[in-house]
């Protein structure tokens, strides 16, 4: 497999034209009195005005190379009177771009960028969602966490939620007092649930399912059989196991017109709780999103926090972090494998292979934090505790022995067999051009040519220390991807092998275990690459003890962006298996 | 095996013990039952993932002859609610469950479908499936351990043997069961149920104030 490795060759994103700052520099000369520099304490990059967004964006990817659209979303100044859609975009080799829109609270509007980079389309909708902007030329602009006919934009710093108590935690009520109640018996209802004054429930008309079916695509042909398209929905309940995820289909004969995922069956409010929260208080949160991979969800949110306060954790722990990290991104594309094979009738097999290893990890996760899944592990400043008496022997007999034995045997079972060939060669293809713009990112955009790996252009940690190959193949397609998460397995393997013969003793935690911490105002964007792809958080401070604002850059979300444009033509069958081969989690795409 | 069933007051003779049991229909129906739970292949959250490791290698719940996962309502016998459940995600929940046919059984595994769990605070998740559905039994933890799930099935298991035909509805009308009222997705979710209840709050208009945009 290793001549399938070629980290030069390849798609690459063009090299951003100079530096951040000579960007920001060609914006502002470029929109005199339209774009200047955010001057706020902490802050970074521009504050665009919203009617020269659309030119600022097409100038900044196509000439200033930035042809990649990480996040978008909004932040609510309620003090101000100010909404912000931020967005941090990249080129190749640079670091984030990060440019701002501020509309009046009272009249929010922006114009839409997804005809710049599509892959805002589904941020843009969330933005929408939570804070009522509303992106103007938007496609769809529909609810996408929430559904049609909600009352109010959640993350809006004056909506309140039923069992609201207090702005931030910890509340009064239970501490340091202990009391105890149940949030039920304070409402009327006994529920977690609020309407708005004068609200009739006889008389409510139910739109959330019909307005769902707009926007889709009816094919008119011309000539031939004169067919009709039907629609059926796939989910939020299948025997697909990819969670609660619900995609909307429209087919003529066997064959995909259209297709639409529909979002949202798993919003748990991660963001608007976490900004309840003391920045601490959230790490055990972050477990709950990519509920696969909770280690390097953690390493994610506590880089961010690093970076905001300015924290630097010990040798020791930095290794720790790294093991914890990639033994999490063999698990996870262990399940990748295993449950994309349920995808196209293999049930159960593979997958009970991979959970045996996936077992023997977990036991591994639960010595170093009590708990198999829900890790809890990392700290801002350090990890929770050192490595426990044993735990290296054994984790060392996995990944030298072991794993690399079974990572073999699994290529040797799955790789070459000629049903899951045909089933997935030359199937949802995606063109490297369209993987980028649409914001893929992970496996499934260095399976389309583009060599783009955070741990190597953007190193965190101590990745920058370790000897690894960006694995990247050329066909685009749902085998590719297999093969890329298997190749990825092997160099996660030789990053662990090195890190567990390198790692040096010492403490694990720097300064003293806090479970608040005062960050200085500011905003922070920080992103790894997490098994799925780019996990990012976005925090910004006031200076207190918890976010002002907290959001999550959601790999998973974002690379179901280009699932309409992978199936579109292929049969219905297929298009269970092109979600499988994306890779999402729920918990992360909703959150 | 025989001496489980056996009615400790009617006695087996020495030489046919271990081949003939003699036992109340009642008791070996029941016995039957328990045995052969079909859940619905159904997962809501990060507790799902522990279902599934429930039922791989390790743990093989086809121990307790309940390894037949059914994606449809209609072949199965127990919904294992795993994971949190959204109040986007509260209707169809209800829907599948008035889809089981009689006798149907439903767990609730973790913190989330016991009461919200974690996220019990947020504004989207319904605080317990129990709000809207009958639960047999709650498995506690974030996620449970399969070994607690394994538990929890060995409880309904207990529950199922002990039934006593005058309690079990369903088997004097022909497996018809109860239909539940299926929550609508309005300003927030809300249950027909409470329709009145919700009628008189909202005249009392002065309570909220959230921004009506
Ligand atoms: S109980 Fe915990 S593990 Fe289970 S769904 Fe809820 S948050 Fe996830």
């Amino acid at each position: 497999m290793n001549e399938q490795v070629a980290e030069s060759e390849g798609v690459q994103l063009d090299a951003a034209v100079g530096s951040v700052e000579q960007a920001c520099q060609a914006l502002r000369e470029a929109f005199p009195g339209k774009v200047r520099p955010d001057e706020r304490e902490g802050y970074e990059g521009v504050i665009v005005d919203a009617d020269a967004l659309v030119s600022a964006a097409l100038l900044l990817r196509d000439e200033l190379g930035f042809r990649y659209l990480s996040s978008v979303t909004g932040v609510d100044y309620a003090n101000d009177g100010l909404l912000e859609s931020v967005y941090h975009a990249y080129g190749a080799e640079s670091g984030a771009l990060v440019f701002k829109v501020q509309v009046d609270r009272g009249n929010p509007e922006v114009p839409s960028l997804v005809s710049v980079w599509p892959s805002a389309n589904f941020q843009e909708r969330e933005s929408y969602d939570m804070y009522g902007i509303r992106y103007a030329g938007h496609p769809n602009l529909q609810r996408i966490l929430t559904w049609e006919g909600f009352a109010g934009h959640p993350m809006r710093k004056d909506w309140r939620e039923p069992y609201y108590e207090e702005d931030h935690k910890p509340f009064k009520t239970r501490h340091p007092d202990g009391g105890v109640f149940r949030a039920e018996d304070r409402t009327p209802f006994g529920r977690n649930v609020q309407y708005p004054p004068g609200f009739d429930p006889e008389k409510w008309e139910d739109t959330a399912q019909s307005s769902v079916y707009e926007g889709l695509m009816r094919e008119v042909k011309e000539g031939g059989l004169q067919t009709e398209c039907i629609t059926i929905n796939v989910g939020p309940q299948h025997p697909s196991t990819h969670g609660v995820l619900r995609v909307v289909v429209v087919l003529d004969g066997e064959e995909v017109v259209d297709l639409m995922p529909v979002l949202g069956y798993l919003h748990r409010n991660h963001e608007k709780i976490g900004e309840r929260c003391t920045f601490p208080q959230i790490i055990p949160y972050t477990d709950r999103l990519d509920y696969v991979c909770s280690m390097s969800n953690g390493l994610g949110y506590v880089l961010a926090v690093e970076k905001l306060v300015g924290v630097q954790p010990p040798e020791r722990a930095e290794y720790i972090r790294v093991i914890m990290a990639e033994l999490t991104r063999i698990v996870n594309h262990l399940m990748a494998i295993g449950f994309l094979w349920n995808d196209v009738g293999a049930y159960f097999t593979p997958v009970i292979y991979a959970f045996n290893e996936r077992e023997l990890i977990l036991d591994l996760f639960e010595m170093v934090s009590g708990s198999r899944m829900m890790c809890n592990y990392m700290r801002v400043g350090g990890v929770f505790e050192d490595l426990p008496t044993g735990w290296m022997e054994k984790a060392q007999a996995l990944v030298f022995d072991r794993l690399p034995r079974f990572v073999d045997e699994f290529h040797r079972l799955l790789t070459e067999n000629e049903i899951w060939r045909s089933r997935s060669m030359g199937v949802g293809i995606l063109p490297a051009e369209q993987a980028v713009a649409m914001g893929a990112t992970g496996p499934l955009l260095r399976a389309s040519g583009v060599p783009y790996d955070i741990r190597r252009v953007e190193p965190y940690s101590i990745y920058d220390r370790f000897d690894f190959d960006v694995v990247v193949r050329h066909n685009a397609d749902v085998y590719d991807r297999f093969l890329v998460r298997m190749e990825e397995m092997r160099q996660s393997l030789r990053i662990l092998r090195q890190a567990m013969s390198q790692i040096p003793a010492g403490p694990v935690q720097t300064g003293k275990k806090n479970w608040t911490i005062k960050a200085p105002a500011g905003e922070v964007y920080h992103r790894i690459e997490a098994p799925k792809g780019e996990l990012g958080f976005y925090l910004v401070s006031d200076g207190g003890s918890n976010p002002w604002r907290y959001h999550v850059r959601s790999t998973s979300m974002i690379n179901l962006t280009p699932l309409a444009e992978m199936c579109r033509g292929h049969k219905v069958a297929d298009v269970v298996v092109i979600l499988g081969s994306i890779d999402i989690t729920l918990g992360e795409v909703d959150r | 095996m025989t001496e489980e069933l056996t009615h400790p007051n009617i006695p087996v003779p020495e030489d046919l013990k271990g081949t003939v049991t003699l036992a109340t229909w009642e008791k070996f129906y029941n016995w039957c039952r328990a045995r052969s739970v079909w859940p619905m292949f159904f997962g809501l959250a990060c507790c799902a993932f522990e279902m599934i490791a429930m039922a791989t290698s390790r743990f093989d719940f086809a121990r307790f002859g309940m390894e037949v996962m059914r994606a449809s309502p209609r072949q199965a016998d127990l919904m294992i609610v795993a994971g949190t459940v959204t109040k986007k995600m509260a209707p169809q929940v209800v829907r599948l469950y008035n889809q089981m046919a009689e006798p149907r059984y439903v767990v609730s595994m973790g913190a989330c479908a016991n009461g919200g769990g974690p996220f019990k605070e947020g504004y989207s998740v319904v605080s317990g499936i129990d709000k809207l559905i009958p639960v047999d039994v709650y498995v506690p933890g974030c996620p449970p351990t399969p070994q607690a799930l394994i538990h929890g099935f060995v409880t309904l298991h207990k529950m199922i043997e002990n039934t006593k035909y005058k309690d079990m509805k369903w088997y004097h009308n022909r497996g018809q069961g109860e239909e539940f009222a299926i929550p609508v997705l309005g300003p927030d979710l809300f249950d027909p149920r409470q329709n009145p209840l919700i009628q008189s709050e909202a005249a009392k208009t002065s309570v909220a104030t959230n921004d009506s945009e």
